[in-house]
């Protein structure tokens, strides 16, 4: 009898080979600097697989308190990220911080919904909630599938970031910033003043293609203002924790390039169809260009045509 | 002792239960479910619909890259030969909450042999063109399209500065070089400035819909010629943009005429740009 049902959960285990990793109770994290602890997600689409695994989350620990900064593409990974954090503190999760109202960045929220716990995010947050957030619940169903997705709830933020906002865990002061539209239009970013860690969220992009769903100029202006912050390293939103502010400048140089060929195509009177030939030298730089190089340069064009 | 195979047993069946919910096929795209009949009914009054692939062309990409913002271009297919006129074209994408994306009136005498516009695409969806002739009877073509993946929704991306353009106006004319002075057809673009929201989103927190607001009309002349009319829905995108080929009828001046959903009017007068042409 027993013979048989571990010989069926080993059928059903390599049914599911690609699913091992994501039995794991804990989130890897690396500490990259005192109480300063981040998962690198992989580069990649959200799929079933990788269960939304994608962006970059992490925690900072203070002397009496926690911040959580992002939660993950599902609660599966949320749930992930709660045991790795209880296995290195006790001290109580007090912020959970949502940088934007990307899927990838906040479907894990449910999985903090503990007393005690506040969400913050930006003063748009809430209102992206309500315009975007079912449609992503629906279109994730499909990606993603039931199981990850019937556990995902939509936590809008209640302490929110007009333009800035100092929290504190404990002599560990945290400077959060409100952006004008830029890589969305409820982009926030957390500055770790001890460490001088800045948890960029998609306002900065390594490896991973920069993903534009806000505005191209405000972008362009969000990175010569955020070049300013004084910070050592950064979080980007994807791709490898780097040196500040150096790292700003592919994602810089993807963003000039693009807006320009865009100009030069509204200028010729290009239809918006031809506006995937855009930005077509900056393929080789970046992985995940061709799932979003053709998005990025449509709603390119369909701002620089008001210019 | 005495409780641990029990438990062991347990472990093992909702392990096992786990496992198996964690393998489910892959969700198909639409649910196999055609909306195409109903909306025949409910657009068409159920007039039957004839091949329309010589009267008219559909295009659009074969995967939305934006949700918010899909290109799609309707061509008339008719010979100069033919006696026959397309009076209107309606659009169709099935699968929205609100398909009847627009419909099409073409003026008398400006020829309109193009239109280009942006639509919200929600989901894998046959999007219908459907032309009205002279002669009575509807046409129809259709294409497909994937819907978009990632985090493309087909929503605003920057809410507060699609309020901020509200009934703004702009017309873009464009030379062309591949035609002779005896060659009267233009392109042009007329763009508005409106968040056209859908109305479709629940406020989580209060429970209300936000209410549709829309460009419902919009209405253009060369001096007093009627050129295009659009009868406009929630699936046009943000800011709606309609780029079209039609025939100068020696005008100087190009009008619009806007109306939205809660009583705005928007006009606008440009003149017509013979420079280059």
């Amino acid at each position: 009898m027993h013979h048989r049902l571990w010989l069926l959960a080993a059928l059903a285990l390599l049914c599911v080979s690609t699913f091992s990793h994501a039995q794991q109770r804990e989130l890897a994290v690396q500490e990259i600097a005192p109480g300063v602890f981040v998962h690198v997600g992989v580069t990649a689409l959200m799929t079933r697989e990788n269960v939304g695994g994608i962006a970059n989350i992490g925690f900072i620990v203070g002397d009496s308190a926690v911040a959580v900064i992002d939660t993950g593409g599902s609660v599966h990974e949320g749930r992930q990220l709660l045991a790795s954090i209880r296995s290195r503190t006790d001290k109580s999760i007090r912020y959970v911080i949502n940088t934007h109202v990307h899927p990838d960045h906040l479907f894990g929220n449910a999985a903090f919904a503990i007393d005690g716990v506040t969400f913050v995010g930006h003063k748009n947050l809430p209102r992206a909630l309500v315009t975007h957030g079912q449609f992503y619940i629906d279109a994730f169903r499909r990606i993603m599938g039931e199981q990850l997705m019937d556990e995902v709830r939509l936590i809008p933020p209640t302490l929110l970031v007009e333009e800035t906002l100092r929290l504190d865990l404990g002599a560990r002061p945290l400077s959060l910033r409100a952006w004008p539209a830029a890589h969305s239009d409820n982009d926030l970013t957390i500055l770790d003043e001890r460490t001088g860690t800045l948890f960029a969220g998609d306002l900065v992009f390594l490896t991973h293609v920069p993903v534009l769903d806000g505005s191209l100029r405000g972008f362009l202006s969000a990175i010569d203002k955020l070049s300013a912050l004084p910070a050592k390293r950064v979080v980007p939103g994807h791709g490898a924790v780097s040196e500040w502010p150096a790292a700003l400048a592919d994602e810089r140089r993807y963003f000039e390039t693009l807006a320009s060929d865009v100009r030069g195509l509204v200028a010729r009177g290009e239809p918006i169809s031809a506006a995937g030939k855009a930005a077509a030298s900056e393929r080789s730089r970046w992985t995940l260009f061709d799932d979003y190089n053709a998005r990025n340069a449509t709603a390119a064009f369909s701002q620089i045509e008001w210019e | 002792m005495l409780i641990g195979r029990p438990l062991r047993l347990f472990g093992i069946i909702g392990l096992l239960g786990g496992l198996i919910a964690a393998c489910p096929l892959p969700a198909a795209s639409t649910d196999g479910y055609d909306p195409w009949p109903g909306l025949v009914q409910d657009i068409f009054s159920s007039r039957s619909m004839n091949d329309g692939s010589d009267v008219i062309a559909i295009e659009m990409p074969s995967r939305a890259e934006d949700a918010a913002i899909v290109p799609v271009t309707l061509r008339t297919r008719l010979a100069p030969t033919d006696s026959r006129r397309v009076l209107a074209i309606t659009l169709v994408v099935d699968q929205n909450p609100s398909p009847m994306a627009a419909r099409f009136e073409l003026g008398p005498d400006a020829h309109v042999s193009e239109i280009s516009t942006r639509v919200r695409v929600n989901n894998y969806t046959d999007v219908h063109a459907v032309a009205e002739l002279s002669d009575g009877k509807l046409y129809m073509t259709k294409t497909f399209v994937k819907a978009s993946g990632g985090c493309s929704a087909p929503a605003a991306k920057n809410a507060d500065e699609a309020k901020n353009r509200l009934g703004q106006m702009k017309l873009r004319q464009f030379a062309r070089s591949d035609q002779g002075s005896a060659d009267r057809s233009r392109d042009a673009q007329i763009m508005i400035g409106h968040p056209n929201n859908s109305g479709l989103q629940m406020d989580q927190v209060t429970q209300l819909y936000i209410p549709a607001f829309f460009i419902n009309e919009l209405r253009l002349w060369q001096d007093d010629s009627p050129v295009l009319t659009m009868e406009g829905g929630i699936s046009i995108s943000e800011d709606p943009n309609i780029r079209f080929t039609y025939v100068s009828n020696g005008a100087k001046h190009f009008r619009a005429e806007a109306k939205d959903t809660a009583g705005h009017v928007f006009r606008n007068e440009w003149k017509i740009d013979n420079s280059g042409i």
